[in-house]
């Protein structure tokens, strides 16, 4: 081959580079291994975490242990989808193509709006590519922001804002609810948008239409970050007035993989089609009227449109799209709906049983679909500590990012946790909250007033 | 060899089986009763679910997804893949994607449950495993970029970009100064300008000089007080290592801005140079292109940062931070929230985890010999390429850009095929399907008329460089005889030339139900 270039040496291929740049010796990482070290070394690591098939997990907050139908796996691990580029040359690539063009229309019928594009990275950045395309739809540099919204698509969203020069405004809560009237004293004529989330983070379940309406009395624009696996229950963004929805693709048949990759997306009315952020599959024939799929309105792309691209993404998360509609095709139209049902069931059942149980209140009494907040009379940590030696991971703490809730706790269900692992959980808490006060003796045990958890 | 293997079909008089699939979606296969999924029974007392939210937030109708079973789906996904174009299948040169093999391995190791079950927010202490491996891909990332802090979180190569440009102007805020323009050279990757549109700056172009490198007059020119970074992509999109980098970053530093180096072309260089040692402040590598992420149709991949003592305290939260224990026992892992001068969070938790995993057991499967080894072989392959192509009608009709040694990648000019056969670098690409072979990137960078860009990586034989060799001399041999064939392409494929303007003029976006 080096006499087919004429070079004398494959160093003399690299002497375009600089001697003084040139690395001179090896880089200080391990030697190369085998196949098989490299999986018992990788393994090892793998063993010191505890993940959701070691314990019982009720962690949610954005990501959650739904069950990944094995149909996923199999497709998705298949080289035809694992291993191409981007389609940029469509006739070899209808496949994937079609697979966006399905992908959009399953985002499309799930968030009742009418188009999408065939991903985003995940869901808080999501949040924040839809404040770049208000802020161009508008002209105004002010984001309104319920405190209800992911703590990550929060601080997501103010990270990229000092980029767009755009100012974030928070809305509190009352009751588990966008405060309605922090949200119209904040709304004002240099609003481009209100970000809200439902179910927002403490679990409850936001009256979109009513947050939509005082949006749009001021003139903004709605993004709501949705649950897609809500959607099968409650009513859809796109029915409530709101513009743009976004969120987190990971409970569509998405592995936890500690946090990534999944998928984001995103969807908006017609209105909205040319700002839209990503890559969109659009239907169309070839030479001979074959109906076939390519990459649409790509003059809003970064590759055509450079410094004046809606958006600067290039690689999303197609597989991870991919894994999306097909679990939606496993779960179909039944059965959306009846997952949908099964979670606020046991959401409720949860509820109750855990408010019943000394030390523990509920945190909010807003109606809830598949979360639910609880305050703890026991420091959180410690209790958590002391239910995961029962291989239990109670959920999230709330505390970090909503100190007003230093004893918060915020716990999800999935078709994964049956009534016996509630009970289970229950059990656990309660007896966790009981060694920690009797440890602490100076802290009141106090129940609160038997609370019904009503609509 | 290609050279001895039957030429592919001329025409597309007749269609081939796969041509003649009738092409439905997953939704237009439903049929109402049809599913595939089972679902637990509701084992708690169950209440109409009025009582448990309020009817007025509820869904009316259900969301039309298919009714479908189990089968149907398989079939319906099975044959879209056949209907894709893969590495697996085939030579996929595409430049600057780095379409490198994806070893199975990486697969392996990234689904198991102690990776791909591990919820985000299981408490740190309890995930020790998945943050030291974080921590070992930060420290190797650091070693082969030369610079010494990394942040994982950035999702992809633009994603690193835009966190790049954001720790720029929080650098510059922290030193009481507003910086306006950012430089990228008319070379750059559309993501960079587009990028830097996205973090509040102003584009300012830099030429390429007869070299095809960076203009040094016309950098001079424009580096001042109000340039906030460079962003410059080296060996650049031409394939080609800038021989005044040194001088380059010189300049720009002294004029007080940061430099910002594009990683989507480290597959050459890796083991030979360092971005760090060049003078640059920020890198982001795309673990999807260098470090063996399958690329998955478009992701997902990640785009981890590495950045100069500088730029570090600006680095996005939660930061892995490492502690030593003080009784001998092994350290502990730790995610960090609390850096008042960070520039915030990018993106939901820790960033793409599971592309971690991968791109961390390629770089152990390697060692840091076998990297070094890994560009050594992509530069070899894309020279040898290079040199196959500069003979015979290749030479003649396709011309290389800049006479140069390349890197990993090189660029050639279709406009001789174009003036002198009437076939367009489109149609040359096309051909190139029936082939069997996956085209070039075209019409890209833009300083190249009509161009291709060829990346064959180092995972590409010999035999397999020569049949690509092969394949482009025999399309211009078939041009020079008849240019129909060529501007007809592709006969074979499961469709054949598509109407991308119709799809924009009047655009169908989704399935209509």
């Amino acid at each position: 081959m080096l006499d087919a270039i004429g070079a004398g040496s494959v160093e003399e291929l690299f002497a375009e580079i600089p001697a003084g740049l040139r690395l001179d010796r090896p880089l200080d990482l391990p030697p190369g291994l085998s196949e098989t070290e490299c999986f018992d070394h990788l393994a090892a690591l793998a063993e010191r975490n505890a993940h959701a098939d070691a314990e019982l997990c009720f962690i949610g907050a954005g990501m959650y242990d739904h069950y990944v139908p094995a149909i996923v796996d199999a497709i998705t691990q298949r080289s035809e989808f694992l291993t191409p580029y981007t389609p940029y040359q469509p006739e070899v690539s209808q496949g994937g193509l079609q697979v966006m063009f399905e992908f959009q229309t399953a985002i499309s019928e799930l968030c009742a709006l009418p188009v999408a594009n065939a991903s985003l990275y995940e869901g808080p950045s999501s949040v924040a590519s839809a404040a770049y395309l208000a802020i161009g739809a508008t002209g105004r540099r002010r984001l309104v922001v319920s405190r209800g919204l992911h703590p990550h698509s929060r601080e997501t969203l103010r990270t990229y804002a000092r980029g767009f020069g755009a100012e974030v405004v928070e809305v509190g809560l009352d009751g588990g609810l966008t405060d309605p009237g922090e949200l119209e004293s904040a709304l004002d004529a240099d609003t481009a948008a209100l970000f809200v989330q439902n179910p927002n983070f403490l679990g409850a379940v936001e009256d979109l239409e009513a947050l939509a309406a005082a949006a749009q009395e001021a003139g903004a624009l709605t993004v709501a970050a949705v649950d897609p696996l809500t959607l099968g229950v409650l009513r859809p963004p796109g029915e409530c007035g709101v513009q743009i929805a976004v969120g987190e693709g990971q409970s569509l048949g998405g592995r936890l993989d500690f946090g990534g990759p999944s998928f984001g997306f995103f969807c908006a009315t017609e209105e909205h089609l040319r700002r839209m952020p990503g890559r969109i599959a659009g239907e169309t024939a070839d030479a001979d009227g074959r109906r076939g799929f390519v990459l649409a309105l790509q003059t809003r792309e970064q590759h055509i449109r450079r410094e004046k691209a809606t958006h600067n993404i290039c690689t999303s998360q197609a597989l991870n799209a991919l894994g999306g509609v097909i679990y939606l095709a496993w779960l179909g139209k039944p059965g959306v709906v009846e997952l949908g049902e099964l979670l606020a069931q046991r959401t409720a059942y949860a509820r109750e049983r855990l408010a019943a149980l000394d030390g523990v209140e509920l945190l909010h009494e807003a109606a809830v679909a598949r979360e639910f907040a609880v305050r703890l009379e026991a420091p959180v940590s410690a209790v958590l500590d002391r239910v995961s030696e029962e291989g239990i991971a109670a959920g999230y703490r709330l505390g970090r990012e909503y100190p007003e809730y230093e004893d918060g706790l915020l716990i999800a269900l999935t078709e994964r946790r049956s009534r016996a692992d509630i009970d289970r959980l229950a059990d656990a808490l309660a007896r966790a909250i009981a060694a920690e006060n009797g440890a602490f003796q100076t802290h009141a045990v106090e129940k609160a007033p038997s609370a019904e958890v009503s609509a | 060899m290609t050279g001895s293997s039957p030429s592919p079909p001329t025409t597309a008089e007749t269609p081939t089986p796969q041509q003649r699939e009738p092409v439905t979606t997953i939704f237009e296969r439903s049929v109402a009763g049809r599913r595939a999924g089972t679902l637990p029974p509701v084992d708690v007392p169950e209440r109409p679910i009025e009582e448990l939210i309020p009817a007025k937030l509820l869904r009316d109708r259900p969301p039309e997804l298919p009714e479908v079973s189990e089968p149907e789906i398989v079939r319906h996904y099975n044959r879209l893949s056949r209907r894709n174009f893969d590495l697996d299948t085939g030579p996929y040169p595409l430049g600057s994607c780095t379409m490198k093999h994806n070893p199975r391995l990486n697969e392996r190791v990234a689904a198991l449950p102690g990776h791909a079950r591990l919820h985000p927010a299981q408490d740190p202490k309890r995930a020790q495993g998945a943050l030291e491996l974080m921590w070992r891909l930060e420290r190797a990332l650091a070693e082969i970029c030369g610079l010494e802090h990394v942040s994982l979180q950035p999702s992809a190569g633009s994603h690193g970009e835009l966190a790049g440009l954001l720790l720029t102007r929080a650098y510059h805020a922290d030193r009481g100064e507003e910086r306006h323009k950012v430089l990228t050279p008319d070379t750059a990757h559309g993501t960079n300008p587009a990028s830097v549109t996205m973090a509040g700056y102003e584009v300012v172009k830099v030429a390429t000089d007869e070299r095809g490198g960076v203009d040094l007059d016309d950098l001079r020119s424009k580096v001042d007080d109000q340039v906030a970074c460079l962003m410059l992509t080296n060996p650049n999109t031409l394939g080609l290592f800038d021989e005044n980098i040194a001088e380059i970053t010189r300049m720009v530093r002294e004029a007080g801005g940061t430099l910002y180096y594009d990683g989507a072309n480290l597959n050459a260089i890796m083991g030979h140079t360092r971005p760090g040692d060049m003078g640059f402040d920020i890198v982001h590598v795309n673990l999807h292109k260098s470090f063996s992420q399958p690329h998955g149709g478009g992701g997902p991949g990640a785009g981890p940062i590495a950045v100069s003592d500088r730029l570090e305290p600006y680095l996005p939260v939660p930061r892995l931070v490492r502690a030593e224990s003080g009784d001998g026992a092994a350290p502990t892992f730790d995610l960090d929230h609390e850096w008042p001068k960070s520039i915030g969070r990018l993106r939901g938790f820790a960033g793409n985890f599971g592309v971690f995993v991968r791109s961390y057991a390629y770089i152990r499967s390697l060692g840091g010999d076998g990297l070094a080894e890994a560009s050594e072989t992509a530069v070899l392959n894309a020279n040898y390429l290079l040199a196959r192509l500069r003979e015979g009608r290749a030479g003649k009709y396709l011309p290389v850009g800049f006479d140069r040694l390349c890197m990993h990648e090189f660029v050639l000019s279709g406009a001789p095929a174009k003036r002198e056969l009437g076939v367009k670098t489109l149609d040359v690409a096309k051909r190139l399907l029936d082939f069997g072979y996956h085209p070039p990137t075209i019409y890209f960078p833009l300083l190249v008329d009509e161009a291709l860009m060829f990346e064959p990586t180092e995972t590409e034989t010999r035999e397999g460089l020569d049949g690509l060799a092969d394949a482009v001399e025999e399309i211009l041999a078939e041009a020079e005889g008849d240019p129909e064939i060529a501007r007809n392409a592709p006969y074979t494929t499961p469709v054949r030339r598509l109407d991308e303007a119709e799809a924009s003029r009047r655009p169908v976006l989704r399935q209509p139900l």
